[in-house]
């Protein structure tokens, strides 16, 4: 057994097209890392200085990590892990700020 | 997946019905931002089935899928072999032009974005792009009778 790990459609060049790769972890932090072991840059995608990307959510079956522990949130062999790239943005970019955020 | 037949024409095809919504949707938060997909099965290039979704951050100049129920509207397309044919939002006192924003987070390159400016309260702008690696390109809009759509 092992812990399935969901690719969306952008990410997919990562894993060679595949939709779903598979995975070991203590924690999502762990899992994430086993995984981009073998798909070299994805982890980067998903993860920066430490934290989960703002802009990527990624749930641990039904629920969204952000309210479970983030990147500590533990996992385990017969759990499903989605990511899927948020679907964001608006008018606000006329300023300055959000721009800065973005990049 | 491959490209759709319709994305080398650079065109959107929407029925009346499903135009109708998205606009409704935008003067129903305006001035919030208003967002959501029209589904349609993959690789077909077909928007066929719309579905509002919340804007999380209930703003007029910001949106933001909720992501609870982004994970399950998404799950349902997986299901029926669906992806998100068209991504829209609107702009509630600006253009119906890919702001900055919406450039930066544009995650979904077989999409077509579809915005909607409610600025001007008698008459909408309604428009669509492509936002492809920061390239925009827009693209026609074209709206047909629904029974066309199924006969595609």
């Amino acid at each position: 057994m092992a812990i399935e790990v969901r690719i969306p459609t952008i990410l997919r060049s990562y894993t060679d097209g595949q939709k779903a790769v598979e995975g070991t972890g203590e924690t999502l932090a762990s899992l994430i890392a086993d995984v981009d072991g073998r798909h070299a840059g994805l982890r980067d995608r998903l993860v920066e200085d430490g934290e989960l990307r703002r802009f990527v959510n990624i749930y641990l079956n039904d629920e969204d990590v952000r309210f479970l522990g983030g990147l500590e949130t533990p996992v385990a062999d017969g759990d499903t892990v989605t990511i899927l790239p948020a679907v964001a943005g608006g008018s606000w970019a006329a300023s300055d700020r959000i721009a800065r955020v973005a990049h | 997946m491959t490209t759709g037949v319709g994305s080398v024409a650079a065109m959107v095809v929407l029925t009346q019905a499903t135009y109708d919504a998205i606009v409704a949707h935008a003067r129903r938060d305006h001035p919030d931002e208003a967002c959501g997909i029209v589904a349609g099965p993959a690789g077909s290039d077909r928007a066929v089935r719309f579905v509002a979704m919340a804007n999380a951050e209930r703003s007029p100049t910001f949106y933001r899928f909720d992501s609870a129920e982004q994970l399950r509207v998404w799950r349902e397309m997986d299901n029926r072999d669906e992806v998100p044919v068209v991504i829209y939002h609107s702009h509630t006192a600006t253009e119906a032009y890919p702001s900055r924003t919406d450039i930066a987070y544009a995650a979904e390159p077989e999409a077509h974005y579809v915005l909607v400016s409610t600025a001007d309260p008698e008459r909408e702008s309604f428009r669509s792009f492509r936002i492809v690696d920061g390239q925009v390109s827009e693209e026609e809009v074209r709206v047909i009778a629904s029974a066309e759509l199924t006969a595609r």
